[in-house]
């Protein structure tokens, strides 16, 4: 930074200038022209096949749950494949740096990789997934028409999507944090992190945060308000009962991290003292604080995912779930006790035996509950008739491989045990078993189950299976050799290594991250290979896989208003029962749905944000007050829009219910 | 490059599994960090005992119940068994039960900051040996030892004799680290302005690798130490070296070292100031700089009940 800037140059740019370009980076130089080739042929591409305006009628400013749902599900997988070039320029890098070799990366920019891998890998691409999935599935599997607040939904949406790109900005200019994905103090305070990093990481948290708080709100007022008549709480699907669960987790956890956050911000931006070393400031109260969030995190991530394990299960055995009530108890008990294990992440801090003990024994007693979904759905297998379709190959896979993640994780819950493996490349190890192995493979296993509800035709089998078997072997090729590290006493978020002993193991790991990444790239081929053989693929039914929630009752893709009368619901498997009670189509009576209009203020509040958030970063004075205003007027000027719904005349109805009774016939079904 | 890729994958299992002695966590040379290891070894055995059958199970039900194979037993509405449910509760319950009466055992007995003696470690420890001070300070990016009964002061090596009980106190200059010397010990944090305790004694001679394991910033990597194990009489003529070779760690000096640096070499010092750690403890080695404690006092003003002052 020049620090002769004129004066009128500092108020219009704040701390921004030239030299927070990294052109002298090559590695970030050819990450740019690469970034910047493939947008600009995908934006090229959109205007020649002239996409704009479907794509911003249809889909940006649509309150649709259903296409927001899907554009969660696309935004989690873009950022996957950020999140993954960080992880293989980590294995890369620790598979040759030792000795005499530094590696490519200096610590200044794999300390950047590092947090940038853990915290877009949590936030923009496992939240938006199992968001993205809740949104979808849960509205149809209650028998509603759409979420409770269906803009909210719209809006959230774009704060997520502004707090990504915020991150994604601090590629090209200035830098990411340095801290760790938690971002801890006192590494994270002004005197030892001076740069933008952290504030990127700040204000890039604290705009997607208000996405999800607003979005777990949402959910949870829809499924306690929504539900079709005749469906109780205990009729509930689990997928739905887990979607509760993960949202109240969501609306109770999310606003201590967006405290904390703002602590830390409060320290870094008007000189306050929480975190710091000095004037009564105590880096212990953050620790405490992002942990009483990032433990209820964890399982706002995988509860979901059990529930996609469970539905899952149970269509492909053709069976009802074994020990539903048990479920849902496990499910409400995992729920509450996330909240009384957060101490376990720092049982090193030096809190007494009393302490210690009390969190160790909370932490196991998780497992109880845990292990009993791991029996349940192993109970519904037995005595099923198992289809090994590819949701059924992630969810077999998800079963070996997250029974041994959660072993590993009771060792690390013994906190003697953990003096030994805390920080070590075994947690390390057994975090991405659990993460990998329960979020990742539901994801996959969701997206596959689900895809032909959401575009009316399957996804191609063989590169479904191609990228199960590439996941799972890479997942244990790539994440073996870290136990075995850790057992060798390697600590994690090391760039440089003078033991020759441990090179095999890093050299193992970076060949298992390119078995995943083959995996990621067999998935992207099997969703083109799907929509070149859609026909082949087509699913007239809505029904695919025998399905046996409320979801598959409508065609594939649903009508914008999913259901055309609202189901009455008498069982808890309520499609399953539907069709053994010979449910006929009706063929009138339609009458005028109400639906609620397009908007684009989710779009334009989210960029305002983005705008914003780039403004404080840079310490850009005028910007982040114009974008804050803006943000105030455009939610007052929204508040008095009346133009806000519509009704679906009853012939329109009536046309594309007929349309879908006509495609059943032709396939000789009355459903 | 990729010959020799090859043959380091044929040798890393055999490596495994003749000299397991790279595995420092399972052979450890100190009777703590080998207490705390068994409880691994021993909490793996016990949920083994469910852990496995599960894993069977889930192989032996996805195959036999395969649609391909029309099990004559299916049963679609088959959901519910009250002696299953029990089972489904009751097993890992009891595993954790033994799980977690071992765990509330063995964290209070290897509590950081119980101290090591021969009613607890009769075989490491003989009776009535007294303890060994050594007061440890994190710097970016080097670790510093200081030996109040000694009076000097090591940077990066940090030396102690066998079967005698260590007494750790540790604090960090400005980072939060984590002090950890696997083959001794578990890890304890270092915090500026706090201090934690750590006890543990070595059991064998040797040179043990110590370092930070907790993110500390761009020097982070290269904050390795050695701890070396001696019989009594090297510890001894370890010590007469360190007095002999000279340096005054005054605290003008200290500031010198605290200055951030990288891979520090060892070096050591015959004398350090009397107040350096716990100034350092009350952040004010800096000329002019306010203690902490004094702060605290001056906050809490003269206004409080006399009798309540501690």
């Amino acid at each position: 930074m020049t620090p002769h800037r004129s004066a009128l140059l500092h108020f219009l740019l704040g701390r921004l200038t030239a030299s927070a370009i990294p052109y002298d980076n090559p590695i970030i130089l050819w990450t740019f022209v690469v970034v910047a080739t493939l947008g600009a042929a995908v934006l090229a591409a959109i205007t020649r096949y002239r996409l704009w305006g479907y794509l911003w009628r249809e889909w940006f400013t649509s309150i649709d749950h259903k296409r927001i749902g899907v554009m969660y599900l696309v935004l989690a997988i873009v950022m996957l494949l950020r999140g993954f070039a960080d992880a293989i320029m980590m294995r890369v890098q620790q598979a040759i740096a030792f000795g005499a070799n530094l590696g490519y990366l200096p610590p200044h920019h794999y300390d950047q990789i590092f947090t940038a891998h853990g915290s877009i890998m949590i936030f923009f691409v496992a939240m938006p997934l199992i968001v993205g999935l809740m949104n979808y599935v849960m509205p149809m599997q209650i028998g509603a028409r759409d979420v409770a607040f269906p803009f909210l939904n719209n809006f959230s949406f774009w704060m997520t999507v502004a707090g990504a790109v915020l991150f994604m900005l601090s590629l090209f200019i200035g830098d990411f944090a340095r801290t760790g994905w938690l971002g801890y103090p006192p590494i994270s305070e002004l005197r030892q992190s001076p740069g933008v990093g952290v504030d990127y990481y700040i204000w890039g948290l604290q705009i997607a945060g208000v996405g999800t708080l607003l979005s777990g709100i949402n959910m949870v007022v829809t499924i306690l308000k929504m539900r079709a008549p005749g469906m109780t709480l205990m009729r509930m699907p689990i997928f739905t009962w887990t979607a509760l669960c993960s949202n109240a987790l969501i609306v109770a956890a999310f606003p201590i991290l967006t405290a904390a956050l703002a602590l830390l911000a409060m320290d870094r931006y008007v000189g306050t003292h929480f975190f710091t070393s000095s004037l009564g400031g105590n880096v212990m109260m953050y620790i405490n604080l992002i942990w009483i969030w990032g433990h209820p995190e964890v399982y706002i991530l995988i509860l979901p995912m059990f529930g996609v394990y469970s539905e899952v299960v149970a269509t492909f055995s053709g069976k009802r779930l074994f020990g539903y009530s048990s479920m849902v108890y496990a499910t409400v008990a995992i729920m509450i006790l996330s909240y009384l294990v957060w101490l376990h992440h720092f049982f090193t801090m030096g809190s007494g035996a009393d302490v210690n003990s009390f969190f160790a024994l909370t932490t196991m007693i998780i497992s109880i509950p845990t292990g009993v979904k791991i029996f349940n759905w192993l109970f519904t297998m037995y005595r099923g008739r198992i289809r090994y379709e590819v949701p059924m190959l992630w969810t077999i896979g998800f079963l070996f491989t997250f029974t041994i993640g959660g072993m590993t994780g009771v060792m690390l819950s013994v906190a003697p045990a953990d003096f030994m493996l805390h920080n070590s490349l075994f947690l390390v190890a057994h975090f991405h078993n659990v993460i990998i192995g329960g979020v990742v493979f539901g994801a996959f296993a969701a997206i596959n189950y689900w895809f032909p509800k959401a575009f009316g035709f399957r996804l191609d089998p063989f590169w479904g299976k191609v990228s199960f078997w590439c996941w799972l072997v890479g997942y244990w090729v790539a994440f073996t050799p870290l136990y075995v590290l850790g057992l060798m006493g390697v600590t994690r978020r090391l760039s440089h290594f003078t033991d020759p002993r441990l090179q095999i193991w890093f050299e193992i790991a970076a060949a298992g991250s390119v078995l995943i990444f083959l995996g990621i790239l067999a998935f992207l081929a099997q969703v083109y290979v799907s929509i070149r053989h859609r026909d082949a693929l087509r699913d007239a039914t809505g029904d695919p896989w025998d399905g046996r929630t409320l979801e598959w009752s409508t065609s594939s893709p649903p009508p914008a208003y999913n259901f055309a009368f609202t189901p009455l619901v008498h069982d808890r498997d309520a499609w399953t029962d539907m069709k053994r009670r010979g449910f006929v189509r009706p063929a009138g009576g339609f009458k005028p749905i109400h639906l609620p209009n397009n908007t684009s203020a989710g779009v334009i509040l989210g960029a305002l944000s983005l705008g914003c958030g780039f403004a404080l970063v840079w310490h850009i004075g005028w910007l982040a007050a114009t974008t804050f205003a803006g943000i105030v007027g455009v939610v007052i000027a929204n508040s008095f829009d009346r133009h806000r719904d519509h009704h679906l005349p009853a012939e329109e109805v009536d046309r594309v219910e007929r349309e879908y009774r006509d495609r059943l016939a032709a396939r000789g079904s009355a459903r | 490059m990729r010959s020799k890729f090859l043959r380091n994958l044929l040798a890393a299992p055999l490596a495994l599994g003749l000299s397991g002695c790279h595995l420092v966590l399972l052979h450890s040379a100190g009777a703590v960090a080998a207490r705390q290891s068994g409880l691994m070894v021993a909490s793996v055995f016990l949920m083994l005992l469910i852990i496995v059958p599960v894993l069977v199970a889930i192989a032996v039900i996805a195959w036999r119940y395969r649609a391909s194979a029309n099990p004559p037993d299916y049963d679609p509405d088959w959901e519910h068994s009250s002696t299953l449910e029990l089972v489904v509760w009751a097993a890992p319950l009891m595993i954790i039960i033994a799980l977690g009466a071992m765990t509330w055992i063995g964290t209070h007995q290897l509590d950081p900051y119980r101290p090591v003696d021969h009613a607890d470690y009769p075989h490491s420890v003989a009776p009535g040996v007294k303890p060994l001070r050594i007061e440890v300070v994190s710097l970016e990016w080097k670790w510093l030892f200081l030996y109040p009964d000694y009076h000097i002061a090591t940077v990066n090596q940090v030396a102690a004799p066998v079967g005698v009980p260590i007494q750790f106190h540790l604090t960090a200059a400005t980072m939060m680290d984590s002090f950890f010397v696997p083959a001794i010990a578990g890890q304890i944090y270092t915090m500026p302005g706090m201090q934690t305790v750590l006890h543990a004694v070595v059991d064998r001679p040797g040179s043990y690798r110590g370092f930070s394991a907790n993110f500390s910033g761009s020097g982070f990597t290269d904050m390795r130490f050695r701890f070396l194990g001696m019989s009594a009489g090297d510890f001894a003529r370890w010590v007469a070296r360190v007095k002999a070779g000279g340096g005054d760690l005054n605290r003008t000096a200290y500031l010198r070292l605290a200055a951030p640096s990288r891979a520090e070499p060892v070096h050591t010092y015959a004398t350090f100031s009397p107040d350096l750690y716990s100034r350092i403890l009350d952040r004010c080695v800096e000329p002019g700089a306010m203690c902490m404690s004094g702060m605290i006092a001056r906050d809490a003003g003269p206004a409080r009940p006399a009798g309540r002052r501690p």
